[in-house]
């Protein structure tokens, strides 16, 4: 019975205090920062309400069954993703060191966007918010120059928080401010790490809650701002020709892949400190399903401030356009308001024209305010921060906001920092008699180290390229590896008596059909996909240079060629170790069978002797 | 001498009307936004305000100068809008029919902008000279700023956590060592029935550990 040699005895591996600190730790895992600023970016983008149709049928095709897999591998197998894959095959040896490659890749620069979360956070104790009012230049006659140009918001992000270079070339220096909270960042994932899963288990019940609490708060207060029923219309209404778009399709496939953390080994290494008779299925479906209703969730509160800052700003434009015509006819205060600037206008226009032509007004449409669309780190640190200026009270809605979203990271982070320190503790780096605590302290400091690298000055260039190339196509090579080991090289059948004999009752079709066709080539068609549009263009960057013409505008440059090599490296490696250990086996086995007196081990190995 | 006077009269009222003009040399154009200052608190601009601003014009000359000739009579007004602006000028009563040049009164209004904004409850912006700029006030800072206490508080929460995860990890490791030798020794000195190594009164017998492979295997044979 195939079931047989692989059950280790029950040992000392750690485990779980309850169930629901396991759900709810791949639930932190999986929801992260992409559910609040990349899921609403791409609803907004791709049609509002239409784009739930490509989203759902991506999370049932592609998202559920990956998980499912992943859940009852590391369940089954009790191993992290290193040690699970060496079991399946030796073979398959290198998906668990590329899933690990990706982990340690991610986890770096992971943490660095915690970083800036955690220097926006202490400075929303001063009053008035540090980014709400230029800084003055030296005679004291104006604000600084490039402060005026673009907008006090901007200025703080990109110089007193980045220290931006112009140009990916130039590193500049390193900026002690955020040396000082990646510092904090990391002693705070040790805090929380040090000892594997019994420490994390206790910090995800704050970490994984608290941004549920806080969204919903956002939620009540967003709804009641000015101009948040425009910002949830303008989101929500459908329009169901952008499904005609294949572009539409690629997104949601990639959204729903990355967003759920597949393919990390991080939720190998979660459900391999469960018990073995437990419902992985249910679990399956109960996180992705949770994690995709976060997503809907969160953008309600998100673009229920965006409208409320769309439409302030439509007023503002307003605003300034009824004072430029007041001091220039002299009329009196208050004889123009919103409501009837347009009869003014048609009035005057017709009286005055070329006075009102002098007076160079501005054309103020809601609509292009709405459309002003934004996502990642632009969302929260640039258009956030300046909507939260115009609320009552904005010092308690930034801290709010920038804790959640600290949270928010920091449940991400327990997944990815997992990923890397079970398959190490596994692989015994340090002997056994040593604490874990050691283990955990350095992995983290020398994360810490690498990671200074990205606050230097170009630091943020480099993470954007970490983002684009290392946490997305070779995730996506491993995942098809996983579904192809599993369902072909392991065979289904074995896997699905396996899984039988975890939930006690027998392997829905959906699974069959799903893993053995559906997911393999759906996964195949978004990397082909995937890989086709990066390819189509040269990779390029938008740089922040304040001696740029068209300054506040970024400025286009293209990748140096040494940056374009680092990026092709960081998004092949991962995914070359699947052959490249396959190849080291092969290679050792030829060795190996040329030696006469050597016995075969595939004698001994059930894996050869199987259905 | 009646009509000497009103010649006079004329004369002056006219050179005023030639001195006050918009555009007119060392006059400047103020504009006055009361309504967005002041909201429902706003007063209504009349004689008696446009008098207040002449001895405010006056007061700053005065102050300036250090010469106590300005005479509110010296201010003068016109071209008053509803917006409400005007244009005002400065004469000088020492020579006839001339006006303090504009970058004295620049000077002087600038040296007292705060108590000039503070007499009509408005500011830099609502009580705007339009060829006078105001010199900003830098915003006021603190000697620590305030983001490095905060993180230091954070720090030191984050530090003592570590601290006293790390010393109660110690804690438990010794007291894992000191009993696993103490039963060691127990076990040397008290005969225990052994299975497997492991003493009897641990195993819960109740309990047990169920093998799966034959847990399992139960399924596949029909029951009796």
């Amino acid at each position: 019975l195939s079931a047989a040699s692989e059950i280790p005895k029950e040992d000392d591996r750690p485990k779980w205090d309850n169930k629901f600190q396991y759900i709810l730790s791949c639930i932190g895992f999986a929801v992260g920062l992409g559910n609040v600023w990349r899921f609403p970016y791409l609803c907004q983008i791709h049609g509002g309400g239409a784009f739930l149709i490509p989203y759902f049928i991506a999370l049932l095709f592609e998202g559920i069954p990956l998980l499912h897999l992943e859940l009852a591998l590391g369940q089954y197998l009790r191993k992290g993703s290193i040690g699970a894959w060496n079991t399946i095959s030796p073979y398959l040896g290198g998906v668990g060191v590329g899933s690990w490659m990706v982990s340690v890749l991610v986890s770096l620069y992971y943490n660095t966007v915690l970083t800036w979360v955690m220097w926006y956070f202490i400075n929303s104790f001063q009053e008035p918010l540090p980014w709400s009012v230029c800084p003055l230049n030296e005679n004291r006659t104006g604000f600084k120059e490039e402060c005026h140009e673009s907008t006090a918001v901007n200025y703080f992000w990109y110089r007193k928080t980045l220290n931006i270079t112009p140009d990916i070339a130039e590193s500049g220096k390193l900026q002690w401010w955020l040396v000082l909270c990646l510092a904090a960042c990391w002693l705070i994932v040790y805090l929380c790490t040090i000892r594997g899963i019994e420490t994390t288990g206790k910090a995800i019940y704050v970490t994984a809650i608290f941004p549920y609490l806080v969204l919903t708060i956002f939620l009540i207060q967003g709804l009641t701002l000015p101009g948040a029923t425009e910002g949830l219309i303008y989101l929500f209404t459908p329009n169901l020709n952008i499904l005609k778009n294949p572009r539409v399709w690629l997104d949601a496939a990639t959204q729903i892949f990355f967003s759920l953390s597949l393919a990390f080994g991080g939720l190998i290494a979660f459900a391999s400190y469960n018990p073995t008779k437990n419902d992985c299925e249910k679990d399956a479906v109960t996180v992705a399903i949770v994690n995709s209703m976060t997503s809907l969730y969160a953008s309600i509160p998100v673009f229920s401030v965006l409208g409320f800052k769309a439409t302030t700003a439509y007023w503002d434009c307003l605003d300034r356009n009824i004072v430029n015509i007041i001091n220039e006819f002299d009329l009196p205060e208050e004889s123009i308001m919103r409501q009837n600037y347009t009869s003014w206008i048609s009035f005057l226009n017709s009286s005055y024209p070329e006075k009102i032509a002098g007076l160079k007004l501005k054309s103020c449409d809601l609509q292009e305010f709405l459309d002003q669309s934004v996502s990642g780190t632009g969302l929260a640190f640039i258009v956030f921060t300046q909507a939260i200026i115009l609320m009552p009270g904005s010092q308690a809605w930034a801290i709010l906001f920038f804790i959640m979203l600290f949270s928010l990271g920091l449940s991400s982070m327990f997944g990815n920092i997992e990923g890397v320190f079970t398959p190490l503790l596994e692989l015994q780096i340090i002997p056994k008699s040593a604490p874990k605590e050691l283990l955990s302290g350095i992995i983290c400091l020398i994360s810490f180290l690498i990671a200074l690298s990205f606050t230097l000055g170009s630091g943020s260039y480099w993470i954007d390229i970490f983002d684009r190339y290392a946490a997305s196509v070779p995730l996506l090579v491993i995942a098809f590896f996983e579904v192809i080991g599993v369902v072909y090289i392991y065979k289904i059948k074995r896997f699905s008596k396996d899984v039988e004999w975890m939930t006690g009752r027998k392997l829905n079709l959906y699974w069959h059909i799903a893993w053995r066709f559906i997911s393999p080539l759906l996964l195949l068609i978004v990397f082909m996909a995937f890989v086709t549009l990066q390819m189509q263009k040269t990779p390029s960057y938008t740089a922040w240079n304040p001696k740029y013409e068209g300054f506040p505008m970024k400025e286009e440059k293209v990748y140096p060629p040494w940056v374009q090599a680092i990026c092709v490296l960081l998004a092949a490696l991962p995914g070359m170790c699947v052959p490249l250990v396959a190849l080291f086996h092969l290679v050792k086995e030829k060795r190996r069978s040329k030696d006469p007196s050597f016995v075969p081990p595939e004698v001994f190995s059930c894996q050869a002797a199987n259905s | 001498m009646l009509r000497a006077l009103l010649l006079t009269l004329s004369v002056v009222a006219i050179a005023h009307a030639e001195l006050c003009k918009p555009d007119a040399q060392n006059a400047f154009k103020v504009r006055i936004s009361i309504k967005t200052a002041l909201g429902d608190n706003a007063y209504a601009w009349d004689a008696n305000e446009e008098y207040l601003f002449k001895a405010m014009v006056a007061f700053a000359m005065r102050r300036y100068s250090s010469k106590s000739t300005t005479q509110i009579s010296n201010v003068l007004l016109c071209n008053v809008t509803d917006r409400v602006s005007f244009w005002f000028v400065v004469t000088d009563s020492s020579k006839n029919v001339t006006t303090v040049p504009g970058s004295e009164v620049e000077a002087a209004i600038r040296m007292n902008r705060n108590r000039i904004n503070n007499a009509f409850l408005l500011s830099d912006k609502t009580l705007q000279f339009l060829k006078i700029t105001s010199t900003l006030s830098p915003p006021v800072e603190p000697s620590t700023p305030v983001w490095l206490i905060v993180f230091g508080v954070v720090l030191c929460l984050i530090v003592a956590g570590i601290v006293f995860l790390v010393v109660s990890g110690i804690q438990k490791h010794k007291k894992k060592n000191k009993d696993s030798t103490e039963r060691e020794n127990l076990e040397e000195k008290v005969e225990v029935t052994l299975e497997n190594g492991i003493p009897c009164e641990a195993l819960d017998l109740k309990a047990g550990h169920i093998n799966g492979v034959f847990a399992a295997d139960d399924e596949r044979f029909t029951s009796l």
